[in-house]
């Protein structure tokens, strides 16, 4: 079953420019899914429809099978969300907050879960605090523990590690890849791609409010540790069907002069020979030559540069 | 079945929105006895042994129920208000917002701890004013009906309004200028039989009126407006405010984006 089945969803504030247009996307259960992005892409307008903060505008959700907009408590109790904007009750410590979102979702306080959350997340040690006196990384984690306490099966978090440091982001991921492990499903949003990369089964990826791309994690790096060939010429390409017929083994992308092919990852001494070979008797011999090597910044980057460029 | 009601996480919200004005109890509670107890030395001298035209009452035993439904309205008003524009204001109404809990029970949670406030406040006060004069209780069903009620509907007034409030200042614009006027000319002070004919005539409008006249009337056994009627617009009128926070929660008005 999907864990989230988003259809058509589109948003706009006001009358200002479209935060989301037309996003399907779905998210297998038990999967660990990044969803990447620049700033603004519309990534937290999803992960706010998705905690009833923000109203949807057209489009569809199903949360485990359930319509999120017409099940609402049903959907509400079996979700987790860790919101970008980090805030408490200032009345509260930590263990009250943790206490009382577990009342808010229905459920008694669970003082051994409580217990563990505490220390998992490392905030034993400033349990009875006022929230006023955590770090800002110890408030971020103290979301995370707040947003787990309910024991939801669908986990979203927005940016959980922002702020946390090197050593504690490490222990918090494998934490998260526990959850994961026993069964919970996990969106995450970050900025840090190699976070993606480390923990993630999923990667989808959006710019302005449009999905750009939704793969496995695995193939896209497969992808990134190919390596490229590529040419330039002297003038725009334009390839007609014969020649992108001829090429499409390398899975030719075209920018402006130049062209990318795929080396194939089998490296035999041919492979790159063969390549070569077809591209000249292609296209005719290129003005510059190089081999280049994308990892998943690069991919991130083509990805949504060409959104931008394309709206220039 | 079990996941349409969450009765645990509505009275978890109206732990959090008790606790609120307990934590805070010089302000909430001992601040407004002790202003009632000003009002009560200053008019006491001020008006002596004075009958309200009238009614035939010592003004002094007219003055103490209206001071605290006074008391009641201006708390109710306070608590529901206060909560949500402070949310909002420090972006924690999302977690409110997130929460499994239906438009009914966060409007009944809400305006419980409101009246809880306002019945608090209620017998703080009548401790503290009780040694000054003797208060009688005629009507206990009018004190009870118009004091609930009437927390009820500042409670749901008050939270209308910390739902349209964006700031502080939002807030402060209501509280001042339309709060306030209403209560002090709703006829705390006075008996509206003292008033010119125009301003009578705007008297009939000001709903804080009925709620204080019909609060004392439980106290006095007569007042300025008919009971029975003005039991009925009581009751027709919580109704409403309560439909009125039901239908906005529900729709997320000016509270989700
Ligand atoms: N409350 C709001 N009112 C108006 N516009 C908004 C609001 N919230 C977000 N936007 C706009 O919607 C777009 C998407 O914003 P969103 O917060 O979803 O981006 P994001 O992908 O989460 O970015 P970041 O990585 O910076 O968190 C942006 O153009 C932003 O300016
Ligand atoms: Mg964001």
């Amino acid at each position: 079953m999907n864990a989230l089945e988003i259809r058509g969803l589109s948003k706009s504030y006001g009358k200002g420019k479209q935060a989301l247009s037309d996003v399907s996307l779905n998210i297998a259960e038990g999967s660990f899914f990044a969803l990447l992005g620049p700033n603004g892409a519309g990534k937290s307008t999803l992960i706010n429809i998705l905690a009833d903060i923000v109203h949807h505008e057209s489009g569809s959700i199903h949360l485990l099978g359930r319509d999120l907009f017409k099940e609402r408590g049903w959907c509400k109790r079996r979700l987790g969300v860790v919101p970008q904007e980090v805030a408490f009750d200032p009345f509260f410590s930590p263990r009250e907050i943790l206490r009382f979102s577990s009342g808010m979702f229905g459920v008694a306080p669970d003082e051994d879960w409580i217990e563990e959350l505490l220390i998992r997340l490392e905030l034993k040690a400033h349990a009875e605090k006022n929230t006023r006196q955590l770090s800002g990384g110890m408030r971020r984690r103290l979301l995370v523990a707040q947003a787990l306490v309910h024991r939801p099966r669908v986990v979203v978090l927005d940016e959980p590690t922002a702020g946390v440091d090197v050593e504690l982001r490490k222990r918090l991921w494998v934490f998260m890849q526990e959850l994961n492990a026993a069964g919970t499903t996990v969106l995450l949003t970050t900025h840090y791609l190699e976070e993606a990369e480390e923990l993630c089964d999923q990667v989808a990826i959006i710019d302005r409010g449009k999905l750009l791309m939704h793969r496995p994690m695995q193939a896209l790096l497969a992808d990134a540790a190919a390596r490229l060939l590529r040419l330039k010429y002297n003038q725009p390409l334009t390839l007609n069907a014969e020649q992108l017929g001829a090429l499409s083994r390398w899975r030719p992308r075209i920018d402006a002069c130049s062209i990318d092919l795929a080396i194939p990852s089998n490296q035999t001494a041919s492979s790159f020979h063969t390549v070569y070979t077809a591209a000249i008797e292609t296209l005719g011999v290129p003005v510059d030559v190089a081999i280049v090597q994308e990892d998943l910044e690069d991919i991130f980057l083509r990805l949504t540069g060409d959104a931008h460029a394309g709206s220039l | 079945m079990q996941d349409r009601y969450n009765p645990r996480g509505a009275w978890t919200f109206f732990q959090r929105e008790t606790r609120r004005f307990l934590r805070v109890k010089m302000q909430t509670i001992v601040a407004p006895a002790l202003t009632a107890v000003m009002y009560l030395i200053v008019f006491r001298y001020a008006m002596g042994e004075r009958h309200v035209p009238g009614l035939n009452v010592p003004y002094f035993e007219f003055l103490i129920p209206g001071l605290i439904m006074m008391a009641m309205l201006q708390n109710a008003f306070a608590n529901t208000s206060s909560s949500l524009i402070a949310s909002k204001v420090m972006n924690v109404h999302v977690f409110l917002l997130m929460a499994p809990l239906s438009s009914a029970e966060v409007v009944f949670a809400a305006l419980a701890a409101a009246t809880v406030r306002a019945l608090i406040v209620a017998v703080v006060l009548l401790l503290v004013l009780f040694p000054f004069a003797d208060i009688h209780v005629v009507h206990l069903w009018m004190i009870l009906l118009y004091g609930i009620c009437g927390s009820i509907i500042m409670g749901g007034i008050g939270m209308l309004s910390g739902m349209w409030a964006q700031r502080f200042d939002d807030m402060a614009t209501i509280s001042n200028f339309i709060i306030l006027p209403l209560t002090f000319l709703s006829g705390v002070f006075y008996s509206v039989h003292q008033l010119p004919v125009f301003w009578q005539t705007i008297n009939q409008f000001n709903p804080f009126f009925y709620l204080i006249d019909g609060f004392r009337y439980g106290f006095l056994g007569t007042g300025d407006s008919d009971p029975a009627k003005a039991a009925f617009v009581v009751c027709l009128a919580t109704l409403l405010v309560v439909f009125c926070c039901w239908y906005a929660w529900r729709l997320g008005w000016k509270m989700k984006v």
